[in-house]
């Protein structure tokens, strides 16, 4: 295309906005967030830099644990949406077809076109003491009094594998719909048990999807808010609920930038280590 | 789908008990939901009281139903507002991104592809406390040189809108690139064949081939706006959209209330997503 | 001596509800053959070769492999190997993996496996690839590793679903005359099913040639060539020239009438034929003779040349009978004789009553 003054124009007009756009709303309030992150409070506005906020971040136990239980749960609901999508993402790739094929997709879609609030609300109404699992239990007579089964990490857990499923689910069911048939077939001729085909030819092709179904799931999980502290209760030490108390109830945002940038840098972190163990890039991985 | 390969009825059997069994986990907590918007009951808990529209209808308290809860309404057109400018200006932003990257090459653009990809790895409680934070201080540093005030970098809907779009634009650009990837430009070339001039060709051929996908990714930044917490939670201001005020009532203690309003929500967000799948098959 | 046939399908039928993709179809291959199913697309073949591998189960029949039905053993445990229409190689793995990899779900140790492949890869012609990704070999030597694949395990019989599909012309001449070489010198039962008669008339020892679910004829591909039992075959196998027509009298041969008017005598095949029937006749382009001015005998008549197809050594002629009008496809002899033939010119054709076949119609 030969550069004419006017496709220069349109260039630069298309540019702005993404420009605009990506500054203003991007990368100056992370560099502002980073700064702030790096001021230290001395007197009434008074300031001075250095790394005190994360110091505080490193000197107190309550801080670091819900960080890294923060991560070591993300991890866990990460790797138990994969155990539970899988199979439902192999049998909705391999062993449907058309309509139903469409259908059971679709079914899983619509939970996650509602917002979250209101999935975890109906997680609430199930769980809770006065709720429909306690109630079926007492009626069942299995239970003898009210049980409840809300505010526990487990609560947590249901809900995030809850929330994240569909993240898993349709970056698999992509990728093993791309998966040909006679591969499969083939492994089963030249004699490969159910098991070894699945460790030897689904999985490896599989692995695109896994890895950025998991890095998605990941992320969701660790930068949850909402699931955490209904299900979890006040004390669900999520590490988000630290951040939003520093930010609006302390009003401390020194500390509170600082422990934003910390989960960025945990989930930038996990994220660069899946992309480069998996050999994606970040482009292909997020368009699936 | 794989027909060749033998498997055990007991095995098949499970494997279809266990998909069903995934099917009910995920539908149960909806369904919950909207079974007790029925509820004859002032909490959405067992046991049944009978059936009511009193939750959707009802005037006299407790019972008084989403239709005449004037904060709950109020709320829902609060979120409109914020859904149709972040739609507005994301569809915007995003078709100019899905022109300059498919169709410019220049320098920096994969390191600009990258940065535009970002929002997404950004968990959104960060995003939103970057922009608050950011907002404030220049608001801080502009009412100290000016002595005026700005309360429009205070939290509040323009910063909710704009936290919304940041991340937003995102998908927009990514859905209507997608698109815009597939037209033939031997179309584009044709109408500059025929007398058109370079705007004209674009707004003739190119722009109604876009639309569809333009329309989905608007009902896609309207669905998000609607439902998003985290990014809000930080920066909304005394007007709260549906889902703050939502999470409000329910650290309080819900009503049946909250069930109805989730029915409708469900009801209209099923709608909304079937709507953005059926635009974008439109446009394969 | 009788040898216990390698393969044997004994009535076998598989129905898709209400369709009947297989109809009780019989026969054996004797072992080291090279056998090939040809048919059109959609007549059952692709059926027939997966019930075989075992990927679907026959509604009715038998299926013996070396003498032993194998109706209730799954595909994993079959010893019988496929190659794929894509070849279905591995692309996770290397190439080695690849050939390995039903060695390694029988337990083999990996000094035996390793072994084993470079022997296998060896006798296919591909020394030393063993560690190199699939993608960077050419597309016969992906077929050659597909082979090799099955081979090393050594199976009774090895199945072959039209490989050649996917190769460009050039190359599948030449895969043909390899794959041969391939069967001579691994001296397995291959069971080939194709499309495509010349892939199958180069390489088989026995072809069946299968339409709407059913073997019309199983034979050499002389036989099938020169002797086709069916108007199907005749007309599926080589090229011909075809006529309908009724017929007059038997009593010396077949005497019949064409639909345009022409009086041909022929030689009936397959089915008795009866006076007043409606037959399809069979006339090879290579069985008619051409001669610029003297009339020739028996089926014969004088033709303009319409257009001239230039092939190289399949060169034809499209002639238009002056008489009827009826088009007759003619082998262009390649003796010289008739290089400056013309479009327009007239010439005398003619046949051999023995090369008229003449089949009863619908």
């Amino acid at each position: 295309m030969p550069v004419t003054d006017r496709s220069r124009l349109t260039f630069y007009l298309l540019l702005a906005p993404l420009l605009l756009w990506l500054v203003t709303l991007i990368i100056l309030p992370h560099v502002g967030m980073f700064l702030v992150s790096l001021r230290e409070k001395v007197g009434v506005r008074e300031y001075e830099t250095g790394f005190a906020n994360y110091a505080v971040f490193f000197n107190e136990p309550l801080y670091w644990n819900t960080f890294a239980r923060t991560a070591y749960m993300s991890i866990a609901a990460t790797v138990l949406t994969l155990l539970i999508g899988f199979p439902i993402a192999y049998y909705i790739a391999k062993l449907t077809r058309g309509r139903t094929k469409t259908t059971l997709f679709l079914m899983c879609l619509i939970p996650f076109w509602v917002s979250e609030l209101v999935r975890t609300f109906g997680w609430m109404i199930l769980l809770r003491e006065t709720g429909v699992f306690s109630n079926v239990l007492q009626w069942a007579g299995l239970a003898d009094a009210p049980v409840e089964m809300l505010y526990n990490d487990a609560a947590i857990m249901v809900g995030l594998v809850y929330t994240s499923m569909l993240f898993m689910v349709v970056p698999l069911v992509t990728t093993l719909d791309s998966l040909d048939d006679s591969l499969i077939e083939a492994g089963y001729d030249l004699g490969a048990s159910g098991f070894a085909i699945l460790r030897e030819i689904v999985i490896p092709h599989a692995m695109p999807g896994i890895v950025s179904g998991c890095i998605v799931v990941f992320m969701l999980s660790l930068g949850n808010y909402l699931t955490p502290i209904l299900l979890g209760g006040k004390d669900s030490l999520w590490f988000t609920g630290l951040i939003y108390s520093q930010f609006i109830t302390r009003f401390n945002w020194e500390l509170g930038s600082a422990f934003g940038f910390l989960l960025l840098g945990l989930s930038s972190t996990i994220v660069f280590i899946g992309l480069k163990l998996s050999r994606q890039s970040l482009g292909r991985t997020m368009a699936q | 789908m794989i027909t060749g390969i033998p498997q055990s009825g007991g095995f098949r059997w499970t494997y279809r008990a266990y998909v069903t069994l995934f099917f009910i986990y995920l539908a149960l907590p909806l369904v919950t939901v909207c079974v007790f918007a029925f509820n004859d009951s002032v909490f959405p808990s067992l046991p049944w009281e009978g059936f009511t529209w009193a939750w959707f209808f009802g005037t006299d308290a407790p019972y008084i139903g989403v239709f005449h809860e004037r904060g709950i309404l109020r709320s829902v057109v609060t979120s409109g507002i914020v859904a149709f400018w972040v739609a507005l200006l994301s569809v915007f932003v995003g078709t100019c991104n899905a022109f300059l990257f498919v169709r410019h090459d220049f320098r920096g653009k994969g390191f600009l592809y990258i940065l535009m990809l970002l929002p997404l790895i950004i968990p959104g409680i960060i995003l939103g406390i970057s922009i608050l934070v950011f907002s404030s201080s220049v608001a801080n540093y502009l009412e100290d040189a000016t002595g005026l005030w700005f309360d429009g970098l205070r939290p509040g809907l323009i910063l909710v809108v704009l936290g919304q779009f940041s991340f937003i634009t995102t998908f927009a650009t990514l859905v209507i690139s997608a698109r815009l990837q597939k037209i033939d430009p031997s179309l584009e070339e044709a109408a500059l064949n025929l007398g058109a001039t370079r705007w004209g060709a674009v707004r003739a051929v190119t722009l109604p081939f876009l639309y569809p996908a333009m329309a989905a990714a608007g009902v896609v930044a309207v669905l998000m706006s609607f439902e998003n917490f985290n990014t809000t939670l930080m920066l909304v201001g005394s007007d709260a959209p549906l889902t703050i005020t939502m999470f409000d009532r329910l650290k309080l203690g819900s009503t049946p209330v909250l069930n109805a309003v989730s029915l409708l929500l469900i009801v209209a967000s099923a709608i909304l997503g079937l709507a953005s799948l059926l635009l974008q098959k439109r446009t394969e | 001596m009788f040898e216990t046939p390698d393969l044997e399908c004994r009535d076998i039928s598989k129905s898709f509800d209400d369709f009947k993709a297989v109809k009780d179809v019989s026969f054996a291959v004797p072992p080291g053959t090279f056998f090939s199913i040809l048919g059109p697309s959609g007549c059952g073949k692709t059926t027939l070769l997966r019930m075989i591998a075992g990927f679907q189960k026959p509604s009715s029949g038998d299926l013996l492999i070396k003498g032993r039905s194998v109706l209730d053993v799954p595909p994993n445990k079959r010893q019988v190997s496929m190659v794929f229409q894509h070849l279905a190689l591995f692309p996770m793995m290397n190439i080695g993996a690849n050939v390995g990899f039903g060695l390694r779900q029988r337990g083999v140790n990996r000094a035996d496996i390793k072994r084993q492949v470079e022997r296998v890869l060896d006798r296919v012609g591909l020394t030393g690839v063993a560690d190199r990704p699939v993608d960077s070999l050419s597309g016969g030597q992906k077929q050659r590793v597909a082979i090799a694949r099955c081979m090393v395990l050594e199976p009774d019989v090895l199945l072959l679903d039209e490989p050649l599909g996917a190769l460009d012309l050039k190359l599948r001449e030449h895969m043909k005359i390899e794959l041969k070489q391939l069967q001579a010198e691994f001296n397995t039962t291959f069971v080939y099913i194709t499309h495509d008669q010349s892939e199958a008339l180069v390489m088989s020892d026995q072809i069946a040639v299968m339409n709407r679910g059913v073997f019309e004829q199983v034979g050499t591909a002389k036989e099938l060539y020169y002797e086709p039992s069916t108007a199907f075959v005749a007309g599926f196998v080589g090229e011909a020239n075809k006529f309908r027509a009724r017929v007059q009298s038997l009593d010396a041969g077949v005497q019949m009438v064409t639909d345009q008017g022409q009086v041909l005598h022929g030689t009936a095949a397959g089915k008795a034929l009866a006076k007043g029937d409606a037959v399809d006749v069979f006339v090879r382009p290579e069985a008619v003779r051409l001669s610029r001015d003297t009339a020739l005998n028996g089926n014969a008549g004088q033709g303009r040349v319409e257009n001239i197809l230039f092939n190289g050594a399949n060169s034809q002629l499209i002639l238009r009978d002056q008489t009827t009008g009826a088009q007759m496809n003619v082998a262009l002899p390649q003796t010289g004789e008739f290089r400056d033939l013309s479009v327009g010119d007239t010439v005398h054709f003619g046949w051999e009553p023995a090369q008229t076949r003449v089949y009863a119609g619908d």
